[in-house]
């Protein structure tokens, strides 16, 4: 059973998607029923998933290995470690509420679209638990074509023009990625096994090369400064669960590449660009908190939001090259796992804030900012609720947006106190839009005449809203649980990007920790 | 020379097929208007039968040279031709109907696809440069007039004209390669070429401008039957031109061939001037890929849409064709097989709405398609998708090999690598405008497909295709790399 769970997981979603496009637009609420009970089955194993898993192991657990093409060593080879299954486990929890979230919403092509989010649902569960590069770019690649669907069937006015370009922005981004997977290929001796790539030595040359190869695909996907334009976009333009997923799953896999590929396969270069990295993360963070203030569109806010909060992952990520630098192993691992807390965080807090977007734009057909006003009057329990995402969006503590910037901002500030500043006013920014948003829709006396008769959260929102309050109060107060589990896989990424892959210093290693001191630019 | 009968064995198909087809013709001829479908139960039934013969001698060993080396049979030629059969008699299945609701029975058809199958039979076979040619024209010969098949129509016409005439410069600038080939080497035996230009290559330095020049009519003959920018000027016009059943035949059958002629003269032939070949290949490649992916962009006409992205794919296959090993060959392979099957899909689809007055060839008639026929619009989809090479369908794989097999080649064509992977970009653009027409847009027409049951089910699986061969490539990579295996 143990080494069939994660094929299990991939495959369930699918076989559902096609039961449910058989079952066609003509029994639209059989097809909605199976859906859902689909994905609930998917949840229940993800749950046996993290029940099973081994957590004081770095080791890659449920592995299943099948051999796929034999004449190109492409294996089917699934496995998780204590970096994806959180991740699983956010994918499922996420994809069930948005079947949840859509139920009555959607009214054109029912069936076609559970379909979609159930195949986009195991593909992104395929995506975190690819052991092989070419299996990863198969669910990497593959998400794209559901998604542009999803946009550009039931999305907003300019769908068209969003699908197409944020179908585009991926595509090129990821086809470097595919250079890169063939070159290293090519240089494993015919493996496209990572594990095999992670321990492979290469010249600075070949790591400057992938590092941004690898940087093309991920920074479209996460979506870093300056190739974030897609986002806005895409998110405004989506159906309410298509942004849902957008931003508390896709974008995940942008930071999850990071942390797959660049960080293990190329810590040369990343420690050498890593000050770039950084410097694009703190615009992010900064600047685009900066335009998320002047939005009058609440999902755009909400889109710029995610944006500057993704921010906060690569910061994370990246920082740890300046900390292993300076020696400081057990920082760097802090500022890893801030950005990883930060990625299952955002998916959460993102979800609830586009869910309760949704809940409004499903009663007003507006998404203007100027259109609401005193909402709280008319809707207390899902004001109360929004608030309470609100607080959390600007990093509460006790809330989950506080565990993974609090670390973050912790690590930065020693690394170097200015990084830790800027990074610490993205909090103040934060704050302020977010805090702005609520005052403008939630709060004061009511001047719309349709906002006076709005009725409150029907039971399936109360599902939707209650879930992801829980979620995020829970990961707010006892965060332990999961960081519990990503801590061995953490130690032993900070023990790969330290470890030199440059041939000539076989074994050295960045950074003090090994013993005497090499810098990157000097082991070049 | 013939020694007994049993020395004519291995050409047994090629003979089988040249029977089939004279036998054809003259059913053609007396078939009274009634039982005209037997014309097509008999074509289905040659190519069956003809390629029931090339698998029961089917090997992987070694080549076989026959008739003094006219002919050669090797597993590369048995793959190929099946291929070729198997694409063709799809394609019969849609043409089928196509003419049946256009009331336009052309008997022709039939017989002059079987002439131009067995011009690429012999092809394909060749291992001399008169049987290359001698196939070569048959084929040429057979396709110009099925192009002008529908001859009251004026695009149809005047497609054929310049395909004939361009075809025939093409084949004349081939010719007179092949005969400064010959000047050099003194022989037209491929294999004997090849060991005379080593030996020229190694000694007399005077000779190599003339094998230069040998080698640049024959590199532009090739590039003409392939389509491969800049003598791709009448692929555009043929597609729109001709009939739609004709456009799926031409589209897909013909590329098998040319792959076939390719491997014949560049590597069994001209294997010396390898380096030399690479760089013009490598030239035509990226017109290929830029004149094709951005030329499609504009285009509103899926037929030419469909003629263009041919262009742009066959610049993929000469970027396989860079490599000039067994890595490289058998990419190509791959990548063209895959092609064939995935562009008779496409025109499977149009045809299957195709009516009296109506060709369904503009996008346009697309948009909606989800709304009014979901099943094919997923096909569709499929193929489409299929075409831009996004996974996990099966255009991707191919792309991939193709694209691993030119980046063996190190640095020199890392270049060429970087334009195909960004041109592979921009021809999503204009595969996701065919999808995004028909899901996103509302209909602006209620046409719904005519296709009868047998069609419905060849295009079905001839769709599912894409998609099994997505997940499960393995098989088909393992023959393609047989093929080469023993080389």
């Amino acid at each position: 059973m143990d080494s069939y769970l994660l094929s299990l997981l991939i495959g369930l979603p699918m076989l559902t998607a096609v039961v449910v496009l058989a079952l066609g637009e003509k029994r639209a609420e059989a097809a909605k029923a199976t859906a859902l009970v689909g994905s609930l089955v998917v949840l229940f194993l993800a749950i046996n998933l993290w029940v099973g898993f081994d957590v004081s192991s770095a080791n890659m657990q449920y592995v299943q290995k099948l051999a796929w093409v034999p004449a190109f060593n492409i294996y089917y080879h699934v496995g998780v470690d204590g970096i994806a299954l959180p991740l699983i486990l956010l994918t499922a929890v996420i994809s069930a509420l948005v079947l949840i979230a859509s139920w009555e919403v959607i009214e054109r092509k029912v069936a076609q679209y559970y379909a979609a989010f159930l195949v986009l649902e195991g593909l992104m569960i395929g995506v975190f638990c690819a052991m092989d590069a070419m299996l990863f770019y198969v669910f990497f690649e593959a998400m794209l074509i559901p998604m542009f669907i999803i946009i550009g069937v039931w999305g907003g006015p300019r769908r068209v023009y969003a699908s197409i370009k944020f179908f585009l922005y991926t595509f090129l981004g990821s086809i470097f990625m595919l250079l890169g997977l063939i070159y290293l290929y090519q240089k494993s001796g015919d493996s496209f096994a990572l594990s095999e790539w992670t321990a492979l030595s290469l010249t600075a040359d070949e790591q400057f090369w992938l590092f941004w190869a690898f940087f093309a695909a991920f920074a479209v996907k996460i979506p870093m400064f300056p190739v974030h334009t897609w986002l806005p976009d895409a998110h405004v333009e989506a159906p309410t669960g298509g942004s849902i997923i957008l931003a508390a799953i896709m974008l995940k896999i942008g930071g999850y590449g990071f942390v797959r590929f660049s960080l293990p396969i190329t810590p040369d270069a990343a420690a050498s660009y890593a000050y770039i990295l950084i410097a694009l993360s703190l615009i992010a963070v900064i600047y685009i908190g900066l335009v998320a203030l002047v939005q009058q569109d609440m999902k755009k806010l909400v889109a710029y939001s995610s944006i500057s909060h993704m921010g906060f992952v690569t910061l994370g990520l990246f920082l740890a090259y300046q900390l292993a630098v300076q020696g400081r192993a057990d920082t760097a691992a802090l500022a890893i796992q801030g950005g990883l807390m930060q990625m299952l965080s955002h998916g959460f807090v993102s979800a609830a804030m586009f869910g309760a977007i949704g809940v409004l734009y499903d009663r007003v057909h507006s998404r203007e900012i100027a259109d609401y006003g005193g909402v709280l009057t008319s809707m207390p329990y899902f004001g109360a609720f929004a608030i309470f995402f609100g607080m959390a969006n600007c990093g509460l503590p006790g809330t989950s947006g506080f565990v993974g910037e609090f670390m973050v901002i912790l690590a930065a500030v020693q690394a170097n106190p200015w990084i830790g500043f800027a990074a610490a006013t993205a909090l103040i920014l934060g704050a302020a839009y977010t805090l702005w948003l609520l005052k403008r829709v939630f709060l004061g006396p009511i001047t719309h005449k349709h906002v006076k008769t709005l009725d409150d959260l029907n039971p399936r929102e109360w599902v939707l809203m209650g879930t992801l309050a829980i979620y995020v109060l829970y990961f707010g107060l006892f965060p332990k649980p999961f960081t519990d589990v990503m801590q061995p896989s953490v130690l032993r990424l900070v023990e790969q990007i330290t470890t030199s892959k440059l041939p000539q210093e076989a074994g050295a290693q960045i950074g003090s920790i090994g013993g005497t001191e090499i810098s990157p630019e000097g082991a070049k | 020379m013939i020694q007994s009968w049993s020395d004519l064995m291995p050409i047994l198909p090629e003979v089988a097929m040249l029977i089939a087809a004279l036998t054809l013709m003259l059913l053609e001829a007396f078939l009274s208007e009634r039982n005209r479908h037997w014309l097509f139960v008999c074509a289905m039934a040659s190519l069956l039968g003809v390629a029931f013969l090339i698998t029961i001698d089917f090997s992987y060993g070694a080549q076989q040279r026959l008739l003094d080396g006219m002919l050669v049979r090797d597993a590369l030629a048995d793959v190929l031709k099946l291929f070729m059969l198997l694409a063709t008699a799809i394609v019969f299945v849609y043409a089928r109907h196509f003419f049946s609701m256009r009331r336009q029975f052309f008997g022709n058809f039939y017989v002059l696809s079987l002439f131009a199958v067995l011009g690429m039979m012999v092809l394909v076979s060749a291992g001399n440069l008169v049987t290359v040619y001698l196939g070569l024209e048959l084929m040429a010969l057979a396709t110009y007039t099925l192009v002008a098949l529908d001859r009251d129509n004026g695009t149809s016409t005047e497609a054929a004209m310049k395909y004939f005439v361009l075809g025939a410069i093409a084949s004349g600038l081939l010719l007179y390669g092949f005969s400064l080939l010959f000047g050099i080497t003194g022989s037209l035996d491929l294999r004997e070429i090849n060991q005379k230009l080593f030996e020229i290559a190694t000694g007399d330095q005077g000779k190599i401008i003339l094998m230069a020049f040998a080698l640049t009519f024959i590199i532009i003959g090739l590039a003409f039957k392939f389509g491969a920018v800049p003598f791709h000027m009448w692929l555009p016009d043929v597609y729109e031109g001709a009939p739609t059943a004709v456009v799926a035949f031409i589209a897909s059958v013909p590329k098998l061939a040319a792959l076939g002629m390719a491997f014949r003269l560049l590597t069994e032939g001209l294997h010396v001037l390898q380096p030399r070949w690479q760089e013009m290949l490598a030239l035509l490649t990226i017109g290929s890929l830029l004149v094709g992916n951005l030329a499609a962009l504009a285009q509103y006409n899926l037929k030419r849409l469909m003629a263009y992205s041919t262009i742009s794919h066959v610049g993929f296959i000469f970027l396989g064709l860079l490599n000039g090993g067994a890595q490289g060959y058998s990419a190509v392979l791959f990548y063209t097989i895959v092609y064939a099957l995935t562009t008779a899909a496409a025109f499977g689809v149009i045809m299957s709405f195709a009516r009296e007055g109506l060709e369904f060839d503009k996008i346009d008639d697309f948009k909606g398609l989800n709304k009014r026929s979901p099943w094919m619009a997923f096909l569709m989809l499929l193929v489409m998708a299929s075409l831009a090479g996004i996974p996990p369908l099966v255009g991707f794989w191919a792309k991939l090999q193709v694209i691993m097999a030119a980046v063996a080649l190190g640095k020199t064509f890392a270049a060429v690598v970087l334009i195909a992977a960004i041109c592979a970009v921009i021809g999503a653009f204009y595969y996701l405008k065919v999808i995004k027409a028909m899901y996103f847009d509302a209909p602006e027409s209620d046409v719904l497909p005519l296709a009868t049951v047998d069609v419905r089910w060849v295009l079905a699986c001839n769709t599912l295709v894409v998609v099994v061969l997505g997940v499960y490539w393995a098989p088909l990579a393992a023959v393609c790399n047989a093929v080469f295996m023993h080389r």
